[in-house]
């Protein structure tokens, strides 16, 4: 068998921003420090990104890792608009180039901008997915599945009596016999997909339809979706 | 290792005794030394069907209670040798039960050599039933083919899946075989009765077997004597069918299809 390759992952996680307004590292290290006293424990050795946007000059990044490491931080890189010498300077003092993430997290920066406080660090809380819920097997009748958040998926059929439940979409590769509620949470853009449709009831963003309104399109691979406050089916074949 | 096998369902009436009886039976005639417990406190039956219920003298809550040991209680069965019973009370109620006392019973009869225990459920989804399910290698669930026998199946079928020992301590899940009993292909056919493939499309676990619906059945109840007993009757040859698929052997599947009468028989009207 060959060895087994390094895996390259992308993946999410939220960091503090310390962002310096001044080229002064002298201000910086005592600043830091005040924010240290009021929680050390908090603090420690916590992973942190350096946004130079503001400094237009030259600026020491030998220095200024010195002085994070030596307040107990991690420096994992710098972050900003940055000119191509700054860029090199930082890579040469051994510090990523960090991009910020999607506009959504760009505008959460801009609304607490106003705040007087520049020094704070930033915290730009990177929102994860919540992973698909996926169960394998039957749902038996008396079982109910909730799918926070997300999608759910079934691997087997949905029982008469049992409840499959997703803030999301809802896939049955089976039959329901069940009952499928999607955007449970009022998502109106949710759907349901199932090979072969013999539900008690399903019901998208609270519009609901039972199984004697159901007979036409039943014992069919379906999509189901709600238009104009109405369910929708759409046989997969 | 004893291997503890529940026979369940949710519903009543379905026949869980009677099978309990007679796979019991089945599998000691094989050879294996075992033993039929009635879970069903306070409404025994499973000696009415042994044909034991005039030799009750202690039952299984005795010895849960600590007031007679499991010889006492035993019933050796006088038909089959390797065979014994362990009545349950007729004048308690299934709080009498509790998992630890269960489970040292349980423990003591491997120890004493038995080999398949086998749980007469109680039905429904209460203490009674989840105690006799709760330390289940695998489980038979009885199953008549019409919508709430099924639909009673499906639910215990979730119960195995998550009230189980195996499920709670994240073991290999509790093996589970379905029989079918009480079926009867001319109702199938006519179109009011639940076919094999209905069933299992909707249930989607392994067919044990299928037990035809048979006036043998009754009988035997009544006369005290399991029905595997009586090989001239289709239900008592179906039950062998399921104990011989139950211990791993290859069974063709019989009684499933309509008998096709013959042209005399049909002239004569036999």
């Amino acid at each position: 068998m060959p060895e087994q390759e390094i895996e390259f992952k992308g993946t999410n996680f939220t960091l503090s921003v310390i962002r310096i307004e001044k080229n002064d590292l002298t201000l910086l290290d005592s600043q830091l420090k005040n924010k240290i006293a009021q929680a050390p424990q908090f603090f420690k050795c916590a992973p942190v990104v350096a946004d130079i946007s503001e400094i237009e000059t030259f600026f020491d990044f030998t220095a200024l890792k010195q002085i994070i490491e030596n307040n107990n931080f991690v420096l994992v890189g710098i972050c900003g608009h940055t000119s191509p010498e700054q860029k090199t300077a930082a890579q040469d003092a051994g510090l990523a180039i960090v991009n910020k993430g999607s506009a959504q997290q760009n505008k959460r920066t801009e609304i607490q901008k106003p705040q007087p406080e520049a020094q704070t660090p930033v915290e730009t809380t990177v929102i994860e997915n919540t992973p698909t819920k996926i169960i394998k097997g039957q749902i038996r009748s008396g079982q109910q599945i909730y799918a926070k958040n997300t999608d759910l998926i079934i691997m087997g059929s949905v029982g008469n009596g049992a409840e499959v439940i997703a803030d999301g979409n809802i896939h049955v590769y089976g039959t329901i016999r069940g009952r499928a509620i999607a955007g449970a949470s009022g998502q109106h853009e949710s759907k349901i997909f199932c090979q072969n449709l013999q539900a008690e009831l399903v019901s998208i963003a609270g519009v609901y339809m039972l199984s004697e309104q159901l007979t036409e399109h039943a014992n069919l691979p379906q999509c189901i979706q709600v238009e104009d406050q109405k369910i929708v089916f759409n046989p997969l074949n | 290792m004893a291997k503890v096998i529940v026979v369940t369902s949710g519903k009543g009436g379905v026949g869980k005794t009677t099978s309990s009886a007679a796979i019991g039976t089945g599998l000691a005639i094989k050879g294996f030394k075992t033993v039929i417990i009635d879970f069903d406190i306070g409404l025994r039956n499973l000696d009415l069907i042994m044909g034991c219920e005039r030799r009750v003298v202690y039952d299984f809550v005795n010895v849960i209670k600590g007031e007679a040991t499991l010889n006492q209680a035993l019933i050796k069965d006088k038909r089959t040798p390797n065979l014994s019973i362990l009545p349950a009370s007729q004048t308690r109620d299934k709080d009498a039960l509790n998992k630890e006392g269960v489970q040292k019973v349980l423990d003591d009869l491997a120890e004493a050599g038995f080999e398949y225990i086998v749980c007469d459920s109680p039905a429904g989804i209460e203490t009674g039933a989840i105690m006799a399910l709760y330390f289940a290698d695998e489980a038979i669930v009885t199953t008549n083919p019409e919508v709430s026998s099924v639909r009673d199946s499906d639910r215990i079928l979730g119960m195995l899946a998550s009230k189980s020992q195996r499920a709670e301590q994240g073991k290999e899940p509790v093996k589970e075989h379905l029989l079918l009993t009480r079926y009867n292909p001319e109702r199938v056919t006519r179109g009011d009765m639940l076919s094999v493939e209905d069933v299992l499309d909707i249930l989607a676990i392994p067919l044990l077997g299928v037990i035809p619906e048979s006036p043998a059945v009754l009988k035997a109840s009544n006369s005290g004597s399991p029905v595997i007993l009586d090989t001239e009757s289709d239900a008592g040859l179906a039950y062998g069918d399921a104990v011989d698929r139950l211990i791993g052997e290859k069974v063709e599947f019989r009684f499933i299809e309509e008998e096709k009468k013959s042209l005399l028989r049909r002239l004569f009207g036999g």
